[in-house]
């Protein structure tokens, strides 16, 4: 029986994961964010003993609470959705991936759940030494989450640190810390978690605006807006040197997203890179690949290939070249690893076939091969090509990988920028005056949003079509599920988040309008 | 230290860690049975306002218990994870619904401008609490009275039919529900969470006629929360059972093997019965001594009762997931782990449960030393939802 896969099943369960983890992520970095901000001004207020700044502290924590709440609601659903949703995959590498989950869960959520209601509920309760120390271990406890969380995603991206065991059909850990300490995961936690802080300042930052334009308890609202601009910019210099970081490690583990970010079809040495382009509908080429074609370029020479490898004429390779091969490079062609790939599997059921037949000979024989460090670098490593058929197959989308990567890179740069002002009018003491500029200021608030939606979609776009790099593929990932189930809880999802979003939104501008209260 | 142990052991280990996750989850289900009682119990605005907040301190260790119930379970099992999530689609995902429309209810009941209303939240609460605690405990029971789906890993290297796990009812998973053995420890799980609740609020909360009305509620919930348990306990104490034969590597059927595992597993026998007998003294003494104390009794007794339900689902070479059609595809300890690696790096990991524990009960301690009254949610920032 031919089951061919359902790639409608396969694009709805796609689709369900983004939805879900956008709306996750709409929430995240807030909490990531503001529990450090509070945090500050927590204990500002427990050293100087000032009320102004315990109000300031309570009212940035009520905004806190409303926000965690959803973000806690979206959560669940992601961590359960491995399981019904990409059921395949949970047993491919459930052995690696659900470790740091659980992590997450017994050294993150706890402490932060346990906190949060001492946080909340403690303020005549506990001494005020208790209650900040409760503060703080909430802002660590929400980012060891994102620690735990990242280094599974890092995983998928640069799977380190494990071996695949034919006997069980998946990939088995062998070096725990390899997956902590990869490169790849260390970095992708600071870049994510500084956006996060990014996202939290200019959040801050733009409150603080609305109330000074509205002159309202303006000294408090300088304040905030004080220690937000400080936080704002460290951490937004910092998270242009982590996305540079980023981009650096793509560039040598995942050359095909990095192609894509940049929308570079042919290889170059001293490779520029493109700072504005548009993509049209039109064809590049009359290859087969579909490539679309860029105009409207402004590029800086050699920049590229400087940024990747710190050299301006070290080459990179493009779409075309990752796909046609280039044995001077030694680059494979994707034939090469389709049919290395498809060996890979070919010699798994035959091993299996040998152990259903209580073949001993044969099955130790496959084993030996099988396990044979040589095989595994130069066949299993291309496992996933096997499930490929088409070069189309393994290019990303090409129009959002590139736009997204743009408009997040440019927004880093504005953010900079916008701190940078915001400190010199505070310094000066003419912020009251800069209306135009508190304005701009309050208008920014969306920005970060976007800018941290667009990495992620960099990210996960970006690696399509694989769900572990090079190994396992999307659609052979899911669950054996009807395709309308799948869609039918899309809709529900869509629905219901929609929902609370709006409802979380209004709460939130209802409570800011209240302002702080007196006590 | 946890190196030297066999794998088998380890296995066994996890599964021990895992039944204590679930004990503690149920326990924690006091709060989803509150919330199906705020307006019983509740009669004014400020009676209603009481139980909520009280409640509300306590929300998130469910959630967060379920949630780490889960991730241990991916950690250490993985192929029942991806067997049972990915199977049974629609039970799991009807419970995680329930679940996210609990997780914003607090906190936006009671804002202003909360777009819904706070009726919709309260039902929010009220869904979850009814239906989230019935069907976790369909779901739960259903490792005992089995589910129908096949695995088979050779499907990773299978062009054709790539998926390891396959679920053979087109329910995907609610069709638990027409089973009436599973409803029986569905609406056993339900009593008994408006039981704890019931009792915690005799203890948490101070305010005369709550206590009084939980009381009398207390009589109308555990009766049947007693009878379909007792029920429930009659039905798989004779069921049959799938043991697992280590020595030829297959899966027989074995009759009365709940039972039999009680009878070879003494010490859990005794965990069961002590755990029953401390459930009932604490539903006595609130009931005929008006003893605040009831919910400790009650709650250890429960957290002991499940925790060795779990116990017997595994241990001794049983299935804890019987496959009811293809026994070679059942889930025992030895088929559906992590690898002996993993086991042994998350065995470190969860010495720090005893650490989480100790905290949680310091911060809930802190926060509870006085009962909440009216007198404090009358006061300017008493209450929060
Ligand atoms: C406020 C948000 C924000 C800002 C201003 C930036 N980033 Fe970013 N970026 C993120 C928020 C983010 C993120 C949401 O945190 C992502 C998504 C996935 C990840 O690891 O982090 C991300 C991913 C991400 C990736 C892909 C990582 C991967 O595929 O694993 C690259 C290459 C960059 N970033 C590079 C940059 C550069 C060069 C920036 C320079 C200004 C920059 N980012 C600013
Ligand atoms: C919270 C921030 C995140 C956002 C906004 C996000 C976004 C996305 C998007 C847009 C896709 C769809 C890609 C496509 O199908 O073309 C996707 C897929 C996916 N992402 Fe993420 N992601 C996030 C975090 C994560 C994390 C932390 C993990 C793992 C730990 C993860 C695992 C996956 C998986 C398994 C898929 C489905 C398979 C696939 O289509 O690649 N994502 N995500
Ligand atoms: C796709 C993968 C993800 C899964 C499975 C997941 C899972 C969860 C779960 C289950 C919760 C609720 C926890 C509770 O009971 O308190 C949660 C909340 C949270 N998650 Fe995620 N999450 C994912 C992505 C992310 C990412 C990418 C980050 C950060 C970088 C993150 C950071 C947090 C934080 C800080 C919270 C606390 C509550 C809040 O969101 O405000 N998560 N997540």
């Amino acid at each position: 029986m031919n089951e061919a896969v359902d790639m409608s099943l396969v694009d709805w369960s796609r689709a369900q994961f983004a939805l879900t983890a956008i709306y996750h992520w709409l929430f995240v970095p807030l909490t990531l964010g503001l529990s450090f901000i509070i945090a500050f001004m927590e204990t500002i207020y427990v050293k100087t003993g000032s009320e102004e700044w315990k109000r300031m502290t309570k009212f940035w924590m009520t905004l806190f609470g409303i926000n965690f709440a959803i973000g806690v609601a979206t959560g669940i659903i992601l961590e359960f959705q491995f399981g019904t949703n990409w059921s395949n995959y949970s047993w491919f590498v459930g052995d690696i991936f659900g470790a740091p989950l659980a992590i997450e869960g017994i050294m993150a959520f706890f402490l932060e759940s346990t906190f949060i209601a001492v946080m909340f509920f403690g303020w005549n309760k506990v001494s005020k030494e208790f209650h900040l120390l409760s503060t703080w271990l909430v802002a660590f406890g929400s980012n060891i989450s994102a620690l735990w969380i990242l280094v599974a995603n890092a995983w998928m991206q640069y799977p380190a640190g494990m071996h695949f065991n034919p006997d069980t059909a998946r990939n088995e850990m062998i070096n725990f810390w390899e997956v902590l300490f990869s490169p790849v995961a260390i970095n992708k936690f600071l870049h994510t978690v500084s956006s996060g802080f990014v996202l939290a300042s200019v959040f801050v930052l733009g409150i603080s605006a609305w109330f000074i334009l509205h002159k309202r308890d303006v000294p408090l609202f300088k304040k905030s807006m004080l220690v937000a601009s400080v936080f704002g910019l460290v951490t937004s210099i910092f998270i242009i040197i982590t996305g540079d970081l980023s981009a650096k490690l793509i560039a040598r583990h995942q050359p095909m997203k990095f192609a894509a970010m940049e929308g570079l079809y042919e290889g170059q040495h001293g490779a520029h890179l493109k700072v504005f382009g548009i993509i049209t509908s039109e064809k590049y080429d009359t290859s087969l690949f579909n490539l679309p074609k860029i105009k409207y370029k402004i590029e800086i020479p050699k920049a590229l290939s400087w940024l990747a490898f710190n050299n301006p004429d070290s080459y990179i390779p493009g779409i075309k070249d990752l796909i046609v091969g280039d044995s001077a490079r030694n680059i494979l062609p994707l034939q090469e690893k389709i049919r290395r790939g498809s060996f890979a599997q070919e010699k798994l059921a035959a091993l299996q076939q040998a152990r259903a037949n209580k073949d001993t000979i044969a099955y130790m024989k496959l084993k030996q091969e099988f396990m044979d460090p040589s095989f595994q670098q130069n066949y299993f490593a291309y496992f996933g090509y096997a499930f490929i058929k088409e070069p189309h197959q393994v290019i990303p989308h090409i129009p959002l990988t590139f736009y997204s990567f743009h408009i997040m890179v440019g927004l880093g740069f504005f953010f900079v920028i916008l701190f940078i002002f915001s400190l010199w009018f505070l310094f000066s003491e003419t912020i009251e005056k800069k209306r135009k500029f508190l304005r701009l200021a309050l208008l920014s608030i969306p920005l970060p949003y976007i800018a941290s939606e667009a990495g992620w979609i960099v990210a996960e776009v970006g690696r399509q079509p694989w769900t572990i790099q090079d190994y396992l593929p999307t659609f052979a990932s899911i669950s054996k599920i009807d395709s309308g189930s799948v869609q039918t809880t899309f809709f529900l999802f869509a629905v219901l988040f929609t929902i609370l979003l709006i409802a979380e939104i209004k709460i939130m501008i209802k409570q800011i309008k209240t302002g702080p209260k007196e006590h | 230290m946890f190196e030297t142990l066999s794998y088998s052991a380890l296995q066994h280990y996890w599964w021990f860690i895992i039944s204590v996750l679930a004990a503690f989850l149920v326990f924690f289900l006091f709060v989803q049975g509150g919330q199906t009682l705020i307006y019983v119990i509740g009669k004014s605005s400020t009676e209603q306002t009481l139980i909520v907040n009280s409640l509300g301190r306590k929300w998130e260790f469910t959630f967060t218990t379920l949630v780490v119930f889960g991730g241990a379970f991916f950690a250490s099992f993985p192929l029942f994870y991806s067997t049972s999530f990915g199977g049974a689609y629609w039970l799991w995902m009807s419970i995680l619904f329930c679940f996210v429309i609990q997780a914003v209810s607090y906190e936006y009941r009671s804002k202003p401008n909360n777009f819904l209303g706070k009726k919709t939240f309260d039902a929010f609460l009220f869904i979850n609490g009814a239906l989230g605690t019935f069907l976790l405990g369909v779901a739960v029971a259903t490792f005992f009275t089995g589910a129908n789906f096949t695995v088979n890993l050779e499907n990773i290297a299978n062009q054709q039919q790539r998926i390891i796990s396959q679920w053979a009812s087109p329910w995907h998973g609610l069709e638990a529900v027409a089973d009436w053995r599973n409803v029986l420890l569905g609406l056993a799980i339900f009593f008994l969470a408006r039981t704890l609740a019931l009792l915690y609020f005799m203890n948490n909360i101070d305010h005369a006629e709550i206590f009084q009305r939980s009381r009398k509620h207390l009589i109308y919930n555990s009766i049947p929360f007693v009878l379909f348990f007792v029920a429930f306990l009659v039905v798989i104490l004779t069921i049959d059972g799938q043991r697992y034969d280590a020595a030829n590597q297959l899966v027989f059927m074995e009759p009365n093997k709940f039972l039999k595992n009680f009878l070879e597993l003494p010490f859990l026998s005794i965990l069961l019965l002590l755990g029953v007998l401390l459930t009932l003294l604490g539903i006595g003494l609130a009931i005929f001594r008006n003893s605040t104390k009831g919910i400790w009794f009650s709650g250890s007794g429960v957290i002991l009762v499940v925790f060795a339900l779990f116990m017997i689902l595994a241990f001794n070479g049983s299935c804890y997931y019987p496959s009811n059609i293809d026994f070679q595809s059942s889930l025992h300890l030895g088929n559906s782990s992590s690898s002996f690696f993993t086991l042994t790096v998350m065995s470190y990991v969860s010495t720090l449960v005893p650490f989480v524990a100790a905290y949680m009960f310091w911060a809930w301690k802190a926060i509870n030393r006085k009962k909440i009254s009216e007198k404090e949610i009358n006061e300017e920032s008493g209450h929060v939802y």
